[in-house]
């Protein structure tokens, strides 16, 4: 199993920038029972028996890494969120994209602790593709924000600079810090 | 810290260009490169890819491309990072962890050296020590 929820997300949104997709939306909604996550793309979909295969660690189609026997993402989240009480749905369609959502109990004690989120979203805007991304958050104490990679890249210009990802980094944890009742 | 517009973000951007135009630019063309795929995060991807960046703005080193890519296809030896740097040879290093990192940035990007232990592709074994 993955060290923290974020490293399953990094890798459900990496799964959607690596198959194609031009928009990928991510929902992240957190109160004190549930982490929810929707990541939900138009990349080039799956069909019924791909969506069962991808879930055996032990088949890959072979594109990504040619002679390789493992693809390990998905049967991550699928183990955690069987041992763990949660739930996983897969919706794909072949050539239209796939939406990927799972819950994650947060009062289970063996769950993995949420991770550095604002390092996670870092990541997912920064991949050197063309793709847009959009982000969704709903914080445990009820605010919430959006962010577009369009819009940081027109903030801030090249996203792939030191100085640019220092800047986004700060500007993430200002929406991700509790500001208490002023902005509820 | 008060909650952030985009409008911060510009403002931001603008004064910190400003102070970098007037350092040397030439690091423009560095490329850093870290294998993110599934075995590279178990591996510890995420707290190499966060070193660089400390690291690297630490030195100053602003203009400096850092991007990630999927597996390198060396997961034997996870985190693996590939580094470009004008007049060097194009380098992969394995087992990078934070420490490793900090180290490529302070001798092979500022010094101009290969960090010999970590070297797994390119250039030829016989160049490095």
């Amino acid at each position: 199993m993955h060290y923290s929820i974020c490293d399953f997300l990094m890798d459900i949104i990496q799964n959607g920038i690596e198959s194609g997709a031009g928009n990928i939306d991510v929902i992240l909604e957190e109160d004190a029972v549930w982490f929810s996550a929707l990541v939900q793309d138009d990349g080039r979909g799956m069909t019924a028996m791909q969506i069962e295969r991808a879930l055996d660690p032990f088949f890959t189609d072979g594109t990504k890494h040619p002679g390789r026997k493992v693809g390990l993402g998905l049967p991550f989240l699928k183990q955690a969120t069987d041992s763990l009480g949660g739930s996983l749905d897969i919706h794909s369609e072949k050539g239209k994209g796939t939406g990927i959502a799972f819950r994650l109990p947060m009062d289970n004690i063996d769950t993995p602790p949420l991770g550095d989120l604002v390092g996670t979203l870092v990541q997912a805007f920064t991949f050197i593709d063309a793709y847009e991304l959009s982000v969704s958050r709903k914080k445990p104490d009820g605010d919430a924000y959006r962010v577009t990679r369009s819009e940081l890249a027109e903030a801030l210009g090249e996203l792939d600079t030191v100085g640019s990802q220092s800047l986004l980094r700060n500007y993430l944890e200002s929406l991700e810090e509790n500001h208490g009742e002023n902005d509820a | 810290m008060a909650k952030m517009t985009l409008d911060d973000l510009r403002k931001l951007r603008g004064t910190k260009k400003t102070a970098m135009e007037m350092r040397d630019t030439g690091n423009k063309t560095i490329q850093v490169i870290i294998g993110m795929g599934t075995s590279g995060i178990a591996a510890g991807a995420k707290a190499t890819l966060q070193a660089f960046g400390d690291e690297l703005l630490a030195q100053g080193l602003t203009e400096v491309s850092l991007r990630q890519a999927g597996s390198l296809g060396l997961d034997y030896a996870e985190p693996t990072v590939e580094v470009h740097v004008p007049g060097m040879p194009d380098t992969v290093y394995g087992k990078v962890d934070a420490a490793v990192a900090k180290l490529i940035v302070q001798k092979h990007i500022i010094g101009r050296e290969l960090v010999s232990g970590h070297v797994y592709d390119k250039p030829a074994k016989d160049i490095v020590k």
